[in-house]
């Protein structure tokens, strides 16, 4: 693999993270429990938007065959999308959109505060701008994680729930592969594996605060970031690409 | 022969007067979204950058540009947007912040957003100038600002958050 191959890898997986991940969000519009977090929700969704974009934008840069941002969204199959699996889960309910958010946000944190720092010119400035974002999003999704946490007995035990599922998804966010691996070595790209610690941490001093338990199940559900996804992804796909397959080349 | 070759001076006065297409009491210029104009010989490349990543502005702020500039005979021109360095709070200028307070949005309190998000803040009620709010939610209706309301007055108003 040469670095070109491998930054391509990168920019997609971290273009795809924020893609399906902003659909998910999307579908909370006019679902919410509160207008407010309807709002809040589409705002975290607008935000995935504008990264998708910056990222797969670059992503076909390097790659260097002519394909836009949209061609990338648009026109691969599900085999090809490498987004992590968590980005892809149903929302369910809010509490569980909310577990979700913030194990996602806590990860984020660590990780485009090392990645600002790369040696990768844009990925240093997407990540720059992308870090003042998630700090909002932790922000938000923490103070949820305590109110659900820490409210009645219902939002307790969904909270709780939400956390017990998602759990054994978040050890994909620490994987590196050959792709990671070499651009850690030559781009000074964040060492995921070592981003572990200060997520457990952070996440279990939050989950604690909100009188949750840690869950101390396995980080068994891995494949995302090499093609291999749960059944929810084709489903995704179909609706969000339906359009450009309807009408090829659509535009405004 | 001025109207044909303006100069880069020029031209950013002539973009300044665009507004902002959310919040349009304010420019582009004074929000700190217009970067730069470079001029290579008849072809004139404007440089912009956006607030948010996902600002849905920056189509139509491209388009006015091009628009404002046809409008005054640059045929050839462009819009490049940039992202480094990141946009910030710090760009928008006193005058800025002057007239969001008019029109209803309470000014960003800072004047670098670091560690805001994580702390407790008295935001001052763009109306009756009371420090007695409350944050209604971090997320208002466009990604710039948050919702808050006055507890003296009663009025919910957004606040611009920094960043």
């Amino acid at each position: 693999m040469t670095q070109q191959e491998a930054l391509y890898k990168f920019a997609l997986r971290l273009g795809d993270n924020a893609l399906i991940r902003s659909y998910r969000l999307s579908e909370w519009c006019s679902n919410a429990p509160i207008l407010e977090e309807d709002l809040a929700l589409t705002n975290f969704a607008l935000d995935m938007i504008g990264r998708a974009q910056s990222l797969l934008g670059y992503a076909g840069e390097i790659e260097g065959k002519g394909r836009t941002a949209d061609d990338l969204a648009y026109k691969r199959n599900e085999q090809l999308f490498v987004n992590v699996l968590m980005a892809e889960l149903p929302n369910n309910d809010f509490a569980y959109t909310i577990a979700r958010e913030l194990f996602l946000s806590v990860y984020e944190y660590y990780y485009f505060t090392d990645l600002a720092k790369c040696d990768d010119p844009t990925l240093a400035a997407i990540a720059t701008k992308t870090l003042k974002e998630v700090k909002y999003h932790m922000a938000h999704s923490t103070d949820w994680t305590l109110r659900l946490g820490d409210g009645t007995e219902e939002s307790h035990a969904r909270m709780q729930d939400a956390v017990n599922k998602l759990w054994s998804y978040a050890g994909e966010f620490f994987e590196a592969d050959v792709v990671d691996v070499m651009l850690t070595n030559a781009l000074n790209t964040p060492d995921t594996p070592r981003l572990l610690k200060n997520w457990e941490d952070h996440t279990a001093a939050v989950l604690k605060e909100a009188t949750l338990r840690t869950p101390s199940v396995p980080f068994i559900q891995h494949g995302g970031r090499n093609g291999v996804h749960t059944e929810y992804m084709g489903h995704i796909l179909s609706e969000m690409q339906f359009l450009s397959h309807a009408y090829p080349d659509a535009s405004w | 022969m001025v109207a044909i070759h303006p100069s880069r001076f020029d031209i950013l006065r002539l973009l300044s007067t665009i507004p902002d297409p959310e919040i349009p009491v304010v420019s582009i210029e004074e929000m700190g979204m217009l970067r730069d104009v470079v001029i290579d010989d008849d072809r004139v490349e404007v440089i912009i950058t956006p607030t948010y990543t996902g600002c849905p502005a920056m189509g139509l702020i491209e388009a006015d540009i091009l628009a404002t500039l046809h409008k005054s005979g640059v045929k050839n021109a462009s819009v490049r947007n940039v992202i480094e360095p990141a946009w910030t709070t710090d760009l928008m200028s006193d005058k800025a912040k002057a007239k969001l307070k008019e029109y209803g949005i309470a000014p960003p309190l800072h004047s670098s957003c670091n560690h805001e998000v994580f702390q407790h803040n008295e935001i001052e009620c763009p109306r009756c100038n009371s420090k007695n709010t409350v944050m209604i939610s971090r997320f208002g209706s466009t990604a710039c600002k948050a919702l808050y309301q006055c507890n003296d007055c009663k009025e919910p108003f957004d606040y611009f958050k920094c960043h």
